[in-house]
């Protein structure tokens, strides 16, 4: 009775459309964008042609880049947040969450105002006198990853700090009273107690970074593609269905594949760390 | 912090606050900026800001961001509540809690192209309509991940007792256990409309070319460069989040205290 409304709705209106899509990856295009239904296996081996390989390896470059830099700025700053007296910390983490709930556009077109030849950045690179003249920032490889790690950096902060902030004082404690220094207490207790926080981090990061097409083609301006643009572009330019489906279909399993040996990882980790 | 040599804790603490507030600080000056360029600063006047006001383009781009979120909001709302409610009381399945979740933990690009294809192959025509349709997909399942989290903290006794007094299930349910998740189920539907007034990726897809949401909006203007008018747009709705997120985390405070 309370299942029945909300459990046929999900059925037709996410399982039925996703298993739908993911049949055509089996299926020919249409001579005039559609669906042609013969069985044919084309369009995987169309996806790991050079020009293609080359799209979902960068892609993957790109959101591991902005993942690990997320994560560089993001242990600290949640390390540091924990480390808070009470008061400052709910305050300073409303700070950190105020971006994330501005649009995420908007928050791509920042990046856009700051990085312009014309932009604040160029201004005062060249006001200090390190560069010459005004550099290309925008629409570079390196404005794409800066702007992943800008959108989704909050995402690695929160569940780092939720996971620093619950470890118990005491066992930090009983490390520094055996004698542990504070860099060996931090490598041996610390670090592998948050390590679930770490691995939620990540994966909040990783994820929509790689099916992202905003991000690139606002900041890498079409000259940095990536895995979500050419699954756009084959459903709402090029009309191949089949083949953007594929796409779409490679670009999860990778992501499961992820989640998979992220769950061996760190359940060996945590084994390691229980010892 | 105690003592030194945590000072570098500090400095990341600062610099990641200067790396999230500089670039908007940048967009919110230059919305104050008179000249036309948006970057070279030559006076400051309120005209980018007169200039929003009079463009139905974008007016039109709100209302119908708002008419969708309500729509889904209304929709998940109830439909989530009962989903949590029949998933925590009726039926414990990892397996259903999955296939419910799977819209909120699958990748937007993956929902987007999938109901693409199934409203094209149900022949129904792209729009507003669709649109709603496919954020109440997700909003369904981040109400009932919210309501879900405060009916397990219940431990549903009072339910049992209501019915061994005589009530009937929709008694129980509208006098009982309503009332106890009632602020999870205001959460939740601002959660659900929050999400989908910020949405872009589905509404992109599932939108048809005649009734575009203030994110497509913004998008097809962004794609060109730096607009003053979108400066100007941007700063309003950093205000609008400031004053969301302070009054959530205060009304929060408050209930945490009460409790």
């Amino acid at each position: 009775m309370f299942l029945g409304p909300g459990l046929a709705f999900t059925a037709v209106f996410v399982a039925v459309p996703v298993l739908l899509v993911l049949s055509y990856t089996v299926f020919d295009r249409g001579r005039f964008g559609g669906v042609e239904y013969d069985f044919t296996l084309d369009n995987f081996t169309r996806a790991f042609e050079p020009t293609f390989r080359k799209v979902l390896v960068s892609s993957l470059g790109i959101a591991a880049a902005a993942t690990a830099i997320a994560l560089a700025i993001g242990y600290p700053v949640a390390y540091a947040i924990a480390k808070l007296p009470e008061r400052w910390r709910s305050l300073v983490l409303v700070l950190i969450v105020i971006p994330f709930w501005t649009n995420f556009l908007i928050r791509t077109y920042a990046w856009i105002v700051l990085l312009n030849t014309q932009g604040v950045l160029n201004d005062a690179l060249v006001g200090l006198g390190l560069v010459d003249e005004r550099i290309d920032l925008l629409y570079t490889r390196g404005a794409v990853v800066a702007g992943l790690v800008y959108v989704y950096l909050p995402l690695m902060i929160l569940p780092i700090y939720a996971s620093v902030a619950r470890l118990e004082r005491e066992l930090p404690e009983a490390s520094a009273d055996l004698g542990g220094s504070r860099f060996a207490t931090f490598v041996r207790v610390t670090f592998p107690l948050s390590l679930p926080g770490v691995v939620t981090g990540c994966i909040f990061v990783f994820v929509p970074s790689l099916g992202n097409f905003v991000v690139p083609e606002l900041l890498g301006g079409g000259k940095t593609v990536m895995v979500g643009n050419l699954v756009r572009d084959q459903f709402l330019k090029a009309r191949d269905w089949p083949f953007g489906a594929t796409l779409a279909l490679i670009m999860v399993v990778l992501l499961v594949a992820l989640f998979a040996l992220q769950s061996v990882v760190s359940r060996r980790f945590s084994v390691e760390a229980g010892r | 912090m105690r003592r030194s040599g945590l000072g570098f804790l500090w400095v990341a603490l600062v610099g990641c606050l200067l790396f999230l507030y500089v670039p908007i600080a940048t967009v919110v000056v230059t919305s104050f900026n008179s000249g036309k360029s948006a970057l070279n600063i030559k006076g400051l006047s309120l005209r980018w800001y007169g200039e929003l006001f009079d463009d139905p383009d974008l007016g039109h781009a709100l209302l119908n961001s708002l008419t969708v979120a309500v729509g889904a909001t209304v929709f998940s709302t109830v439909v989530g509540t009962m989903l949590a409610v029949g998933l925590v009381r009726f039926a414990r399945s990892t397996v259903l809690d999955a296939f419910v979740m799977a819209p909120a933990i699958l990748p937007d690009l993956m929902l987007a192209i999938g109901l693409l294809a199934f409203f094209t192959w149900l022949g129904l025509p792209l729009g507003l309509g669709t649109v709603t349709i496919a954020h109440a997909a997700f909003g369904t399942a981040f109400v009932v991940a919210v309501v879900r989290s405060r009916l397990v903290q219940l431990d549903g006794s009072l339910e049992e007792a209501s019915q061994d007094l005589g009530a009937g299930w929709a008694t129980t349910f509208v006098r009982i256990t309503l009332p106890s998740v009632a602020p999870a189920v205001l959460a939740g539907a601002l959660l659900a409309f929050t999400l989908s007034l910020d949405e872009f990726v589905i509404a992109f897809f599932t939108n048809g070319p005649d009734s575009p949401t203030l994110p497509i909006e913004i998008y097809s203007r962004v794609r060109f460069g730096v607009t003053p008018e979108i400066n100007a747009l941007a700063s309003l709705l950093l205000l609008v989040s400031v004053v969301a997120v302070v009054a959530g985390a205060v009304a929060f405070r408050r209930t945490e205290r009460e409790r």
